[in-house]
């Protein structure tokens, strides 16, 4: 990691006179330093073993008692758990930051596996609205299909729909990837910064809009384009990426990656890779 | 926020009173200001079923003014008496709360227009519904305090559609509560989860054209909208899908007729809907725990599309 007290190389920003400031805050200094590798220490994280496996029936458990549960479960050592009769229950599996062997028999509601960072997923069933959101890092699996803002604002790791989802899918992401089997709504990719999409179906109205960044594949045919949202030429990398990915994903082997369509942002709203929050104001 | 939830039986009839009780219970964080039920009951349709209100629930947490019990006495008088001038025959009559009643009555002519405006013209009375299977019946309070109180749970019919509502932007009252009545149409009544946008001007050109609203929830306008539709000669999906650019906005909603139930999603697709669709059930809820309540099992469901509209037979 870069050690901020010694840059010197000054940005467009700081040459026109803005953000020269010295980064000294407790943050920097001790999470941010390598140095201090102790200071590391991922709070609230286990060291499991994957071969320890538990079942847990969450039938009759609230949401917030079963993510204890699961919480504690990880704290003895248990590395795979599957959780039965999840029957739709909201804001369960929130919250995991290790490796994990997490399987879910049935479906979820609202807000599952919300703010992760690790665990390999896999739910055998459907998941309501912003299922993983803020993912960091893992994998989540949906056997079925998923509600609207599908994977909102993730950061990284792989997020796997086989069945369709509904409308914002990937809205404001900032890594990662989204894989749909099926069909994806109105607004997917709204406002997306970095990561990839790929919808083997058809996609509805407003693809991509007001994007910064990122790349979408579509497999079948797009409702409308949205805002900014440009079509880009389908490079050999790209489809050397498309198979390698849909593989591991275990989601449309045989599928012809050739045909699918790439979207990227056309950066004419702005580009925030180019432009510091002073010069955006001069944009506007 | 406010949680919708609707069932259609096809091909059979089941313990719908009770069943939308569950769903809607499960919805109950979505807001208890209020909740309502619309429930097709089976009956022999030769008569009407009329549910209306001579005054408001006090309690509560209410933003109603209280009245005294005679002056629901007197409203009723007038009522009884609107009814025998225009030559209705009341066959049952059920008083279920001071200001809550239920008549079974007979009624020869098709229009009930007219025969609205007459028992509405009454100040404080309300027709919730009007239908020969419909019965609209809201209260303040969460699902089981509103069908524990109008013993809702041996209802047996068809298909239903019912609302546990968050007041945001009208009173906590029972003539502000869903389900809307689709007036002067019997048996039609709608749902609604979500905001719309153009409610004043839509308002003022149904106003203009004689339809009537009762409250000033956003929500009505869709049952009035729908039924101005139907009135042109729209048949229920058709309106359904004017309504789609005619009504700006966010919202999900479900219209219920006596044989068919529907649903409609806005183009922006911003208000939740869970769907479950099989050959003799449809039950659909803005929560996926709303469905569980009546299916627990394993089951398939779907999010809508935006800008979709669904209607089934029963």
């Amino acid at each position: 990691m870069a050690n901020l007290k010694n840059v010197t190389k000054k940005t467009k920003a700081q040459a026109m006179g803005m953000h020269t400031e010295v980064l000294t805050g407790r943050t920097q200094q001790k999470f941010f330093n390598p140095d201090e590798a102790e200071n590391f220490y991922y709070f609230g994280t286990y060291d499991v073993d994957f071969n320890k496996r538990t079942d847990l029936d969450v039938k009759n458990m609230t949401a917030a008692d079963a993510n204890k549960k699961i919480d504690n479960l990880m704290s003895q050592g248990y590395g795979t758990i599957v959780i039965k009769n999840p029957q739709g229950k909201h804001s369960i599996g929130v919250g995991i930051l290790n490796k994990l062997n997490l399987i879910f028999e049935g479906s979820l509601g609202y807000f599952g596996m919300g703010s992760c960072d690790g665990p390999t997923v896999r739910i055998n069933g459907r998941v309501g609205w912003s299922c993983a959101e803020n993912l960091m890092a893992g994998k989540v699996v949906i056997e079925k299909n998923a509600g609207s803002c599908f994977g909102a604002a993730i950061r990284g790791g792989d997020l796997i729909c086989k069945g369709s989802v509904g409308a914002r899918t990937g809205i404001d992401m900032k890594g990662g990837t989204i894989i749909i089997g099926g069909d994806a709504g109105a607004f997917t990719g709204f406002m997306m910064q970095r990561g990839r999409i790929i919808i083997l179906g058809d996609v509805g109205i407003n693809l991509g809009d007001s994007m910064y960044d990122g790349t979408i594949f579509v497999g079948g045919e797009i409702g409308s384009y949205g805002s900014d949202a440009v079509d880009s030429e389908l490079t050999k990398s790209d489809q050397d990426w498309l198979k390698r990915k849909l593989k591991v994903a275990e989601i449309g082997e045989n599928f012809d990656v050739s045909k699918m369509k790439k979207i990227v942002a056309g950066k004419k709203l702005w580009n925030y890779d180019n432009l510091e929050p002073t010069e955006k104001k001069g944009a506007i | 926020m406010c949680g919708i939830a609707g069932l259609i039986h096809r091909g059979k009839s089941s313990k719908v009173g009770h069943e939308l009780q569950g769903m809607l219970q499960a919805l109950k964080h979505r807001g208890e200001d209020s909740t309502g039920y619309a429930l097709y009951g089976d009956t022999d349709g030769k008569n009407f079923i009329m549910r209306f209100k001579v005054g408001e629930n006090v309690g509560e947490g209410s933003t109603s003014v209280a009245e005294d019990v005679s002056v629901y006495d007197e409203r009723k008088k007038i009522v009884d008496s609107y009814l025998l001038e225009m030559g209705a025959k009341i066959i049952k009559e059920e008083r279920i709360l001071p200001y809550s009643l239920r008549y079974e009555i007979e009624y020869n002519k098709k229009d009930l227009l007219e025969f609205s405006q007459k028992i509405e013209s009454i100040p404080g009375v309300e027709i919730l519904s009007m239908g020969k299977s419909l019965e609209v019946i809201k209260d303040l309070g969460n699902a089981k305090m509103v069908c524990d109180r109008y013993n809702l749970d041996k209802l047996v019919g068809t298909h239903a559609i019912g609302h546990a509502r968050m007041a945001t932007e009208s009173g906590v009252d029972i003539k502000s509560a869903h389900p809307f009545w689709g007036y002067p149409f019997s048996d039609v009544s709608v749902v609604h989860n979500g905001q719309l946008t153009n409610y004043w001007n839509n308002r003022r050109a149904l106003e203009n054209k004689g339809m009537r609203f009762m409250s000033e929830c956003d929500s009505e306008l869709i049952a009035v909208y729908i039924a101005q539709k139907m009135r042109e000669g729209a048949s229920l999906e058709e309106g359904m899908k004017e309504s789609l650019i005619g009504l700006d906005g966010v919202f999900t909603y479900f219209v219920a007729t006596k044989d068919s139930l529907g649903m409609a999603k806005d183009t922006m697709a911003a208000k939740p809907l869970v769907l479950y669709e099989s050959d003799d059930l449809v039950a659909m809820g803005s929560e996926e725990i709303a469905i569980r309540s009546i299916l627990p099992q394993e089951i398939d469901t779907y999010d809508p599309f935006d800008g979709e509209v669904k209607v089934w037979q029963i």
